[in-house]
């Protein structure tokens, strides 16, 4: 999968700043994702990269700075207003409801009604289309070793959990998919399929966000590395440009990088 | 700056990549499933079995100890009537249970709903229609107080609905001075409270349309849970409140739809308990909190929110309609009642665990 850089970015930042009191959680930070690539952010606690994914999933409205998406500007108040424009977080602590079953979960807050007076008046859910849908998803995502759609979501293991939370945002996320650790709470095997099933969502054509702290993970799928460090981008760097030391170096400090010699 | 899949082999990546050649048995067991742990799996899966069998248990065995008797559609249609008011209650107690929430006002809601019915009926000489919709308008009122002591408050609603419940409780002492309307005045002057304590036939069977009404309104909000993007939504909140949110359902805005809801139903059950006893008493109904509880409880119905049916609620108070009835048609004295019903509770929720425990 080649990458053009010299496109515009799907989703960027320019000069972002939020300050709480007196610390600043976000320090003129620039941020660019392509179309197309996997970006992994990384950064030691407390640098600030939370703070970043919650501007830009809407959890968080910076006091200064512009957020460009396909290179026009945009402002969320709300995680909600930054999904209604197609940007789709899977949070770490896998946001899906264990008694509901797997299409439920696909579809939760964003139901499809029954066309005509059945969904209009009597507000009746279209369950065979979602379960239709759900399917068709879950087999592009190749996570059809689940057997039955309708089965509750507390039968699968965490990594199929993982699954059904990122089907959902393959299913909505028309721009930009954020995952937040997807795989920190996943046994070594699950964490390969959720990895295969990233590489598989980007393949699709959906440039995804991956913040993790797991280096070989991130060396693994990332086409590029975001590096933060004191609330803004030191760098960013390719798996094949630099090692996952340096990269741990540049991290904490150990080691400076000329921003004109980082990739992109 | 073009990127590739083929990323150099790195010896740190290895350790990971044979994970793929892992045997594909993780932690699995020679282990046939037994007989007692397939019929786990069933009563896992469908929760309202459970219930069920005990209904229909206790219909056999006392349909053999007491006989024919107890069979009769005129039995089986008084035992309907019987648990109607703890039905309808108990729809409205099953909502705020799904939520992870607890209603303790309930009782007190109705109670108060059917007080202001009467009075605004008998003592301000308004239509009996128009009584009956201030009286629901209260219910919606009440239930919109708790709603917002636990949504904007953040009361647990434990806390919330016991404080509410001796609020409701007074004020209905005081708004009826603690005087009943006595039923001759209300046939009089307003029958239309009393309706829904009318009988139809059918086969023999005495059913009033006050049974027809909880009948209705199971079905009403059966088909609201499980049919609507609204239904889901109560589920998801109780299930996994956090989880809700982050799927962008505004959970508070469900929680207080629930407990207006909920009051509404209360409110409706107020005209029902007119149409059961025919009088308006400020004492009546005292019981009916907790019985509404136990019979969401038997029902199936989880504590813990996000599990369980409407209809097990049904079933439920048909269990401890069917016990009391049984119990004493067959001559046992009215405390044993009370102790079988405890003992139901117990075993229902005993039950509800060990189905839990081992079937994820």
């Amino acid at each position: 999968m080649t990458v053009d850089y010299n496109q515009t970015p799907v989703l960027q930042t320019k000069n972002l700043v939020k300050r709480y009191g007196s610390v600043t959680a976000i320090d003129h930070a620039d941020f660019e994702l392509y179309p197309g690539e996997i970006l992994a952010v990384i950064g030691d606690n407390g640098a600030g990269k939370s703070s970043l994914i919650k501007a830009l999933s809407g959890a968080l409205t910076p006091d200064e700075g512009e957020i460009f998406l396909d290179g026009k500007p945009v402002h969320f108040n709300s995680p909600m207003e930054a999904r209604a424009l197609g940007i789709e977080t899977v949070y770490q602590n896998l946001a899906v409801s264990p008694a509901l079953n797997i299409a439920d979960n696909l579809f939760l807050g964003r139901e499809l009604r029954k066309p005509g007076i059945l969904g209009s008046v009597f507000r009746m859910l279209d369950k065979k289309e979602m379960e239709k849908r759900a399917r068709e998803k879950m087999a592009e995502l190749g996570l059809m070793t689940i057997q039955n759609i309708s089965q509750a979501v507390e039968s699968l293991s965490g990594g199929q959990r993982q699954g059904v939370a990122v089907a959902r945002s393959a299913l909505f996320g028309s721009k930009v998919v954020i995952m937040d650790e997807p795989t920190a709470a996943l046994g070594v095997k699950e964490s390969r399929r959720v990895l295969n099933l990233i590489k598989e969502v980007r393949d699709r054509g959906l440039p995804i966000i991956l913040i993790s702290h797991n280096m070989p993970h991130v060396f693994e799928v990332a086409d590029r590395i975001h590096i933060h460090r004191l609330g803004k981008r030191t760098a960013v760097v390719t798996p094949e440009s630099h090692s996952m030391s340096d990269a741990v170096a540049i991290m904490t400090g150990a080691m400076e990088v000329d921003e004109s010699e980082s990739a992109a | 700056m073009s990127s590739t899949d083929t990323k150099p082999s790195s010896p740190v990546l290895e350790h990971d990549k044979v994970a793929d050649q892992a045997q594909t048995y993780v932690a699995s067991f020679e282990h046939r499933a037994t007989l007692l742990e397939r019929f786990k799996k069933f009563l896992h899966h469908y929760p309202v079995a459970a219930p069920s069998i005990v209904l229909i248990l206790a219909i056999v065995a006392f349909s053999m100890i007491i006989g024919g008797r107890f069979l009769h559609p005129f039995n089986l249609s008084l035992i309907l009537q019987q648990v109607t008011i703890i039905g309808v209650i108990g729809v409205a107690q099953t909502l705020i249970i799904l939520t992870a929430g607890i209603d303790l006002s309930v009782g007190a809601i109705m109670v108060l709903s059917s007080v202001v019915m009467g009075r605004m009926a008998m003592d301000y000489g308004f239509e009996a229609w128009l009584a009956l919709l201030i009286g629901i308008g209260v219910g919606a009122v009440t239930g919109f107080i708790n709603g917002l002591l636990i949504t904007r408050m953040k009361l647990p609603p434990f806390i919330a609905t016991l404080g509410s419940w001796n609020v409701f409780f007074a004020l209905n002492l005081w708004y009826s001075k603690s005087e009943t309307i006595r039923s001759q005045d209300i046939s009089a002057a307003a029958p239309l409270l009393q309706w829904l304590g009318e009988t139809v036939n059918v086969f023999g069977a005495r059913l009033t349309y006050g049974s027809l009404l909880m009948l209705a309104l199971f079905f009403v909000i059966w088909y609201a849970l499980n049919w609507t993007s609204w239904g889901r939504h109560v589920y998801a909140t109780g299930d996994d409140p956090v989880a809700a949110k982050l799927a962008g359902i505004r959970t508070d805005r469900i929680l207080l739809s629930v407990y207006i809801l909920a009051g509404v139903v209360c409110a409706i059950g107020a005209w029902v308990l007119i149409g059961r006893i025919g009088s308006v008493s400020p004492q009546a109904g005292y019981t009916t909190n907790l019985d509404s509880i136990t019979a969401v409880v038997i029902g199936g119905c989880s504590l813990f929110g996000g599990r369980g049916s409407i209809y097990g609620t049904l079933i439920g108070a048909l269990v401890v309609g069917v016990f009391r009835n049984g119990l004493a048609l067959a001559g046992v004295d009215v405390l044993w009642q009370e102790f079988t019903v405890g003992i139901l509770i117990i075993v229902a929720v005993g039950v509800d665990q060990w189905i839990r425990r081992g079937t994820a």
